[in-house]
């Protein structure tokens, strides 16, 4: 410290020296967070920080108003920055967080989303009927709409009796867990990119949903022409029902996103997305858990379980289960959209 | 009463919930890309290096368990792979630090444009898009596999479209990724500056030295007062006795050949600052000369 009776100090001088020591208590503070040991404060310099941080901050707002001290003002700009990001930084843990997606964030975005659902899903059904209606008029058809490298050898050239043996879950019962890994990634895959998409105002999420349908339609068609609909029914459904619903949220996702930018209302299209991008994000964070389970259902169940009956009946416990989770009454707790 | 900023062009308005602006500065463009392909290098890297712990580990567990253990190694790769390409950056975002291994390499962090807390989703949003804005634009580039006609046109559309979204950031000022745009969130560069020297603590000891009267101080703003701050703590020779001399003549200062420029400079400093930060407290404040 320099000679503080100096008759020439200034007051901005003055001001600098009372307030010096918080300023370096709080960022030696600061060093420590950044290095990574958040952790190793004590109770007292957390409760510490948040208070060095306004005070910090208030310094800074007079030091631009009555200091002409530059070094000062652009030291404590960034000092009250590095605080803020602390002060207002995330620190929830991870279990926390889990907790919260699970009992209130997911529900309630997917419930926030049910117009967008029920667009994402009528697009989707409306391909599985023009797919099916269009392989059940001329079965070449079939080929345009499914690629050769996901049918397998289950096109219109098949016989009725190689079509039957791929739903008994005879097939690749070796490698069953590789299957269910390649699915749930291929899978989450697609749905991350429909809901990313969305930003380019709903069309190539609408299209990819449509798409989507023409091919289970496809499918469809070409088992119920050889006598085998209930059994493809069991067989898609099993898993289907998680998967579908999985793919449709994604889509109200991306459909969320691509409206909000086409049409904001009387918000900023800035604003308007990043409020539906929110939502939307929680609600795809979901669909990957979703599509998760869908992997191991097709992976696993489907494969084990070969009666078309307990196919159904399965598929009826997941429609039930998450019609439930979703859109069950919930507590007073919950916070919805 | 605003004050113009006077930083570079990164230089943005960030306002605190506390109501004050701490004007950050925002990644430019190089930064962002720089760092994203250390991170890209880093994925990379781990992807490589657990294919071949896998595949060793697979020839091991195959020859002890069969085609059992084969199958284990190879889920898991599937699954590190997703989890990499997927929630790398996510993870690495939602930690104390706000930035990847990449964006801490040059000095960068993701915050929420709205000043608030930067929440998991806005996280998340913000890298879910990037299978928009990479993965896509890629494997269309690699999906290129000899098509004629309008296949090829359908092709090039696509990576118009994609490119689009490649090169968001750089038509727009805030440099924000479509990401940015849907998570509400920004990169911005982690300060950080150390508490420089009061330059007024030098001047006030020589000011018994020189006695400048109220007309030598109304000569300057606070302007010219900042450069004569950086002047001096630059302490360049050459600059200071340039200075020094344009000073002794606006203000008519009859020059003591004992004195040094850097005494006579930071002296003058101090006065300056004085002056000016007493016309402050009545609520005046000179910008610089020319504002009377």
């Amino acid at each position: 410290m320099t000679d503080v009776s100096s008759p020439h100090t200034l007051r901005s001088q003055r001001f600098r020296r009372e307030r010096e020591a918080d300023w370096a208590r709080l960022e030696k503070l600061m060093d420590r967070v950044e290095k990574g040991s958040a952790a190793k404060l004590t109770d007292e310099e957390i409760l510490a920080i948040p208070v060095l941080y306004r005070s910090t901050l208030s310094a800074l707002s007079v030091a631009r108003e009555t200091s002409l001290d530059q070094g000062l003002v652009q030291f404590l700009e960034t000092l009250s920055a590095r605080a803020y990001f602390f002060v207002y930084g995330s620190r929830a843990t991870l279990q926390d967080r889990l907790g919260r997606f699970f009992t209130n964030d997911w529900p309630a975005s997917v419930r926030g989303l049910w117009r967008e659902t029920l667009a994402s899903g009528a697009l989707m059904l409306l391909g599985v009927v023009v797919g099916a209606w269009l392989v059940t008029v001329e079965p070449d058809w079939f080929y345009a709409f499914v690629p050769a490298d996901l049918a397998g050898g289950r096109d219109p050239a098949a016989s009725t009796e190689t079509l039957r043996a791929t739903l008994d879950g005879s097939e690749a019962q070796d490698g069953l867990s590789v299957f269910a890994a390649y699915l749930f990634t291929h899978n989450a895959q697609v749905a991350i990119l429909a809901f990313a998409l969305g930003f380019s105002l709903c069309i190539p999420t609408a299209l990819l949903m449509v798409y989507n349908g023409t091919m289970i339609g496809a499918f469809v068609a070409l088992f119920a022409s050889r006598g085998l609909g209930v059994e493809i029914g069991g067989w898609m459904l099993i898993h289907g029902v998680t998967e579908l619903f999985a793919v449709t949220l994604a889509g109200a996702a991306g459909l969320k996103i691509g409206w909000a930018v086409a049409f904001p209302g009387d918000r900023s299209r800035l604003d308007a997305a990043v409020a539906a991008g929110r939502t939307a994000a929680v609600c795809m964070g979901g669909v990957v858990v979703m599509l998760f389970a869908a992997g191991l259902l097709e992976g696993f169940g489907r494969q084990l379980i070969v009666d078309t009956g307990v196919r159904y009946a399965v598929a009826a416990v997941t429609a039930m289960v998450w019609a439930a989770y979703f859109y069950g009454p919930r507590g007073r707790a919950f916070r919805g959209d | 009463m605003a004050t113009e900023p006077m930083a570079a062009s990164t230089e943005r308005v960030f306002v605190t919930p506390e109501g004050v602006d701490l004007r950050l500065n925002i990644g430019d463009a190089g930064q962002r890309a720089a760092a994203f392909l250390m991170d890209a290098a880093i994925i990379i890297a781990v992807l490589i290096g657990i294919t071949i712990a896998t595949v060793l580990m697979g020839i091991g567990a195959g020859a002890a368990s069969g085609i059992g253990g084969v199958e284990v190694m190879a889920v898991i790769w599937l699954l590190v792979f997703f989890l990499l390409r997927n929630f790398y950056f996510t993870a690495f975002e939602l930690s104390a630090a706000a930035a990847t291994p990449g964006k801490r390499m040059f000095g960068l962090r993701v915050a929420s444009r709205d000043g608030g807390r930067l929440r998991a989703e806005s996280v998340f949003a913000r890298n879910a898009m990037r299978e928009l804005e990479v993965f896509l634009p890629l494997s269309l580039l690699v999906s290129r596999a000899g098509q004629g006609g309008a296949e090829s046109w359908m092709w090039l559309l696509g990576v118009v479209w994609a490119g689009i979204f490649v090169f968001f950031p750089l038509f727009n000022k805030d440099r924000l990724r479509a990401g940015d745009l849907v998570g509400g969130t920004w990169v911005v560069r982690t300060p950080r500056r150390k508490l420089a020297r009061d330059m007024a603590d030098d001047g006030a000891e020589r000011l018994d030295q020189f006695a400048f009267e109220r007309a030598q101080l109304e000569a300057y703003g606070a302007k010219e007062l900042h450069v004569l701050e950086t002047v001096l703590r630059q302490r360049d020779r050459k600059t200071m006795r340039a200075v020094a001399d344009r000073i002794v003549t606006k203000i008519g200062w009859r020059r003591d050949f004992d004195h040094r420029d850097e005494d006579f400079l930071a002296a003058y400093y101090a006065a300056l600052r004085g002056r000016l930060e007493q016309r402050l407290l009545m609520g005046v404040r000179r910008r610089d000369k020319h504002d009377v």
